[in-house]
């Protein structure tokens, strides 16, 4: 048995089953990360030993019949969550020296539940790219490759160091979040299963923030029962974040076992866009069928703002970046660049903290709430953002759930779509609406195209009903019977 | 809406990121490509429409107005890049 084949559920029944020990689960996936990770990128910091501890602690709990919903379950955790005494970087020289004095609430949870953590991995700057270009501690490598194309191609991001961990078989899931995209782009890239939960879910308490009311931490995992045991634990109510939703966690793996029939989903004729790929379509279209053929019932709807979304999220993100971003000063935490007076020592601090595409949005989010301008842009894009709530709140009154492809391309080359900010933003577009309204979104892993590179597709659904979705996810991934596997990977 | 130089060093300021006066034209042409493509949102009606100002859909909860926290001075300061005891240091701001 190669255990880091195993998935998150198979690995957990093998250790209730005494088939091997957390320690040997655990000294496997190290091993993995030793021989894979260097060319992949995926992890900024590994803790082998605290793992070790971990894990060992974790064998202690089982043979003591102290047996939790993770109990040994060897994760990555994206290093955006904050890890007491473990640094975190959220992929910034400016965070480069921060090591956390708290855990975050998300992690707290995982570690409440029994998991044992391997590290922290790469992503955008701040959570802000769709290709892991933007780290400050380099690029992260796809595991896969376009066939008889050695050219190393993007993870997706922002959690592109978690995508990528997951898929090379170098953890049994990941934490990641999702501001307009960066769960369920990377989740589509790599070959495998993401869910960006509703807003209030997971709690942001501890996660480095980039736009608060778009954030949306959520799981990352090989298959869609696994999202789904992952997405229960970190899930809850939590008093110290405000937006924190207090209801009950549902019992979400129970969910993916429901099958579909009688379902009515929807499917949104804006998300049709002019030149995606014929084989885009053609996933799509299986997709429905399948679903179809499942006993769901296909729907037309329509979303009539979807193709406004995109510039309603380069105003409301950049706007909530800025601020949030304000307290990255050289004063209390992170790196320091001095300079002669206060001011200099910002201005020096921020010029050399921050790397490109941060300085742009902070810039941009200072421009669009400044004086005169705080009306024409920012008013102007929270009244869109309430329309395009409405679009998802009609259709969900005809409809249980909707299907869209993921994004509108495969994995596509490190250094491609970089000519100019705006290309690489439109990597988003059938994932940000779903942050403007806060409703759930998975993708699922659905097929290959021709060159064989692994393509996602979108179940949305209604607020709180993160079951649903999970049904759904998981006809299509019995359907699809995707068992293809990247190049780069543990065991491969 | 075009940003000119002078607007792009003045946003600048108001971030509190250094430019270089090199780099002020190409940071420029960045954002303005950003904004230009954003003015797309002209063409939607928005009138009457109440502005959704959060993520959740939900009503804010009150919490009672008590001390939860504290007694953390070490922690509070253990990432300060520079101190002076239980203070943050920063350079000399009055003479």
């Amino acid at each position: 048995m190669i255990l880091t084949d195993l998935t998150l559920a198979q690995a957990r029944a093998g250790l209730r089953d005494r088939q091997f020990s957390a320690v040997e689960l655990t000294d496997a996936f190290l091993a993995a990360i030793a021989e894979v990770n260097p060319r992949l990128n995926a992890f900024i910091t590994v803790t082998g030993e605290a793992a070790r501890a971990q894990a060992a602690a974790a064998d202690a709990a089982l043979a003591a019949g102290d047996t939790r919903a993770l109990t040994g379950i060897p994760l990555a955790i994206k290093d955006l969550f904050c890890t007491k005494g473990v640094r975190t970087t959220a992929g910034s020289k400016i965070l480069a020296p921060f090591v956390p004095p708290y855990e975050s609430t998300v992690t707290a949870n995982l570690l409440r539940d029994g998991a044992v953590f391997l590290g922290k991995v790469n992503m955008d700057e701040f959570a802000m790219g769709s290709s892991n270009m933007t780290s400050a501690f380099g690029p992260v490598t796809n595991p896969w490759t376009r066939a008889g194309d050695n050219r190393a191609l993007v993870p997706g991001g922002s959690s592109g160091g978690s995508a990528a961990a997951v898929a090379a078989r170098l953890a049994l899931g990941a934490t990641a979040t999702d501001t307009g995209g960066s769960i369920r782009q990377p989740a589509s890239f790599c070959g495998i299963a993401g869910i960006k939960p509703t807003y209030g879910r997971c709690s942001r308490w501890g996660v480095v923030a980039f736009a608060s009311s778009l954030d949306h931490p959520g799981p990352l995992a090989r298959t869609v029962e696994d999202c789904a045991i992952l997405l229960g634990s970190m899930s809850g109510f939590d008093p110290k974040d405000s937006t924190s939703a207090n209801l009950k966690v549902p019992d979400f793996a129970a969910a993916c076992r429901r099958g579909v029939k009688g379902l009515r989903i929807g499917v949104p004729r804006e998300y049709r866009m002019d030149g995606m790929a014929p084989e885009i379509e053609a996933i799509w279209q299986q997709g429905l069928a399948w679903l179809r053929a499942e006993g769901a019932e296909i729907v037309d709807v329509s979303l009539p703002h979807t193709k406004y979304g995109l510039a309603t999220y380069y105003i409301v993100a950049p706007a909530e970046a800025s601020s949030n971003l304000a307290r990255y000063d050289g004063v209390r935490f992170g790196a320091r660049t001095n300079g002669a007076d206060l001011i200099e020592l910002y201005e020096n601090t921020r010029a050399e903290g921050f790397g490109a595409e941060v300085k742009r949005r902070i810039l941009i989010g200072t421009y669009v709430l400044s004086a005169g301008y705080y009306d024409a842009y920012y008013l102007k894009a929270q009244k869109v953002r309430a329309l395009i709530l409405k679009d998802f709140n009609d259709v969900f009154q005809q409809v249980d759930a909707l299907l869209t492809p993921t994004a509108p391309s495969a994995a596509f080359a490190q250094g491609e779509k970089m000519d100019d900010p705006v290309t690489m933003y439109l990597n988003d577009v059938f994932t940000v609406p779903a942050n403007m309204a806060g409703v759930p979104g998975l993708s699922v892993p659905a097929g290959l195209d021709s060159q064989g590179l692994p393509l996602g597709l979108q179940v949305l659904g209604r607020s709180f009903d993160e079951e649903t979705v999970f049904a759904v996810g998981a006809a299509i991934e019995r359907a699809a019977g995707f068992t293809a596997l990247p190049g780069i990977r543990a065991g491969g | 809406m075009s940003l000119d130089p002078a607007t792009v060093r003045r946003i600048a300021k108001l971030a509190r990121i250094r430019v270089s006066d090199a780099d002020v034209d190409a940071l420029g042409a960045d954002l303005n490509a950003i904004l230009g493509w954003i003015e797309q949102l002209d063409e939607v009606d928005v009138s009457g429409v109440a502005p959704l100002t959060g993520g959740s859909q939900m009503a804010m909860r009150m919490r009672p107005d008590v001390v939860t926290d504290g007694d953390l001075q070490d922690d509070v300061l253990s990432n300060a890049p520079d101190r002076a005891g239980v203070f943050y240091a920063v350079p000399k701001v009055v003479e």
